[in-house]
């Protein structure tokens, strides 16, 4: 159905909120958007309770600016921080129970295969280092392995940052914090290799610095998802709080370790790789 | 595979023909899955439900289901089951003691979620030490969290149980999820006769529309849909929301009361209504408790059955009626915590009358004799301890 659910009956626009009525209006709903148009149109998320200075906050602001098909995508999140944003924005959201994000995903993903075969219907996940890669970690992995067709996107701020300030499997090894009083003990998960071994078919991992980029990488993993199998971004979102970045530095920080170890990485089968320029050799067409 | 018609429901459950076959309890809860026009079944496995899902899954290699798979466990296999439901699909699983705990953070997240789906439960030990053997402790965990709980006595039960928890689940003002539980080997293993409607018949397929919350599919307006953790928006919201969803689940709960009565004859099921001392049990207890009626009766004693359907929403109303004048309640279980007999205790005024047990528990057989032992001691009979024939 898609943009028919966004519409609002005829006779009703002067009873809805001002805000439903701009966003269909002016919203992204049935159009391209480019993430270099922000600030130009009526986004999918506008007020959340992040903290100051929150790069989480800023990577999903990016997010739901670079839907390919945000009035047929539904959104799933976990306990954590980035679900403070996510729930308030435009697109249908589901919170489950703490790391169960990908089983949900899986069921949600095939219900909506059998109900509308011929539809375009994007599931993505957006959770933490917590959330996927510790509690989830089971789920997180067999989705993969059963090649379910949704996106998952790993919000890294390398800390339980939401129960307030937790050692989790990707925080750094030797950083210390609450129950690592003596300092993490182990090395930071290679989520990113997990995926490609687990079956992922689009791979890629970033520090959001360049918004261009991270637009072409969320489209690219939820188109590559919607047609082949299982897609995993790694994005790092540091917590400026439980590692003490002072606001205006939080860019700053993640150039540095944009530099160190969260150089873009972009990864993917053969087959999405012809699928995807075979799309550019498209778009050259057309421009031609 | 035959072509299957779509029937309503109502037909289905109460005026089709029905074929008497002779199968397990595992056998029956596949045949009314596959008369349910369910969408997808979610497996993972555990003895002694594995049997159930084994055959489910036989049944959607055979067309009858759109989709099925092995999950990674039970955690996963429910919080799937409950985005499928969201996605508006009919979905059914079925697990067993330990896997019952593993999943129970989803399962009782399904009834606040709205998630109208059928869970089998197939009882066994909860360890440690570890058995695999029936035992309904289980049972227990699930009553405080706000999913319907049916408790099947034998194969039939089975049968019409899971059937009908798909029609009730899905009613508008029901809208919660419903375990039908039994006992597992006793009646999932065993063999029982069971009337079960024409093969070539289904219920109407899940109209996820028809509900009191929509379905997560981009297909109806509001934009913004959000159901769940009403904590992020402030936490006076948080409080008031989640007391007042709290309540709907419990009344939700309640309503399904009469739809119990319309397609399963009611919560209880009394043999003998004027008796002096009942006999109050659920599944395969209540099978042994209509065997020590008949014992009581061949010796000439007034005893009467109450078996219990229905444990959540529990007939507190109805047992109430039919104790009213008994003057002594027993109530055999196959646990040791004996979650019915408090259940009976907090439904009726005078409560000293109830003697809690006999109990069996680590899969222990219920014998007869254990039953007439207390109906002796209620009625002031001096016996030798010898087998009754």
């Amino acid at each position: 159905m898609g943009l028919e659910y966004v519409r609002i009956s005829p006779g009703f626009e002067k009873y809805m909120p001002k805000d439903y009525v701009d966003l269909v209006q002016f919203g992204p709903f049935g159009k391209q958007i480019d993430v270099q148009q922000l600030g130009q149109f009526k986004e999918l998320v506008e007020e959340h309770p992040m903290c100051a200075g929150c790069f989480m906050a800023y990577f999903v602001r990016i997010f739901y600016a670079s839907l390919p098909n945000p009035e047929d995508t539904i959104v799933i999140g976990t306990a954590g921080c980035a679900r403070l944003a996510l729930s308030q924005a435009a697109v249908p959201f589901i919170y489950g129970n703490y790391g169960d994000t990908n089983a949900v995903a899986s069921g949600l993903k095939r219900a909506l295969s059998i109900r509308f075969p011929d539809k375009v219907k994007d599931v993505v996940v957006i959770a933490g280092d917590g959330g996927l890669i510790d509690i989830g970690f089971g789920m997180t992995m067999h989705s993969w392995f059963r090649r379910e067709k949704f996106t998952t996107i790993m919000v890294d701020n390398e800390v339980y940052g939401n129960t307030g300030g937790q050692e989790s499997g990707m925080s750094p090894k030797g950083v210390q914090l609450k129950m690592a009083p003596k300092g993490k003990q182990f090395d930071k998960i290679n989520a990113v290799e997990l995926a490609k071994t687990a079956g992922c078919v689009y791979v890629a991992k970033l520090a959001p610095t360049n918004p261009k980029r991270i637009a072409k990488t969320v489209k690219r993993a939820i188109l590559a998802a919607r047609h082949f199998g299982p897609t995993f971004i790694h994005a790092y979102t540091s917590c400026n709080i439980e590692y003490s970045i002072p606001t205006e530095k939080v860019l700053e920080d993640a150039r540095k370790r944009e530099k160190q170890d969260f150089g873009f990485y972009e990864w993917m089968t053969d087959e999405v790789k012809e699928f995807f320029e075979e799309i550019e050799r498209q778009k050259e067409e057309v421009k031609a | 595979m035959p072509e299957q018609k779509v029937v309503d429901a109502d037909y289905l459950l109460l005026e089709a023909p029905r074929e008497r076959k002779f199968i397990t309890g595992a056998q029956a809860m596949a045949e009314a899955v596959k008369r349910a026009n369910v969408d997808v079944a979610i497996a993972y496995p555990i003895t002694p439900q594995s049997e159930v899902m084994h055959l489910v899954g036989d049944i959607w290699a055979q067309g009858y289901l759109k989709d099925y798979y092995r999950a990674e466990e039970e955690y996963g296999a429910m919080s799937a089951i409950a985005g499928a439901v969201r996605g508006g699909a009919r979905a059914f699983s079925a697990t067993s003691g330990p896997g019952l705990l593993r999943g129970l953070e989803a399962i009782a997240s399904w009834p606040g979620h709205r998630i109208p789906a059928v869970l089998g439960v197939l009882t066994r030990v909860v360890n440690a030490p570890l058995s695999i053997q029936p035992d309904n402790v289980e049972i227990a965990y699930l009553l405080h969290s706000g999913i319907i709980v049916l408790h099947a006595e034998n194969q039939q039960d089975v049968f019409d149980f899971t059937l009908a928890s798909f029609v009730i689940s899905e009613m508008v003002d029901v809208y919660i999820p419903i375990a039908v539980c039994t006992e597992g080997f006793f009646v999932t293993h065993a063999k029982g006769y069971v009337n079960m409607t024409p093969e070539d018949m289904k219920l109407p397929p899940r109209d996820p529309y028809k509900a009191p919350v929509p379905p997560t599919d981009c297909e109806i307006p509001p934009a913004r849909i959000q159901r769940d953790a009403p904590v992020q928006k402030s936490n006076f919201m948080s409080y008031l929301i989640h007391a007042v969803w709290q309540q709907e689940v419990w009344a939700s709960n309640i309503r399904s009361m009469k739809y119990i009565y319309k397609y399963l004859g009611g919560p209880i099921e009394v043999v003998n209504p004027d008796a002096e001392v009942f006999v109050v049990a659920s599944g395969c207890a209540a099978a042994q408790g209509r065997e020590a009626v008949r014992y009581a009766q061949l010796e000439g004693l007034n005893v009467g059955l109450v078996k219990v359907k229905s444990i959540r929403p529990f007939p507190e109303k109805e047992i109430r009626q039919v104790l009213s004048k008994a003057k002594a309640v027993i109530v055999p279980e196959h646990n040791i915590i004996g979650w019915l007999a408090k259940e009976v205790k907090a439904a009726i005024p005078d409560n000293d009358k109830v003697i809690g047990g006999p109990r069996v528990y680590g899969g222990m057989t219920l014998p007869v004799e254990l039953i007439m032992e207390k109906i002796y001691e209620s009625l002031g009979i001096k016996k030798e301890k010898k087998v009754v024939v």
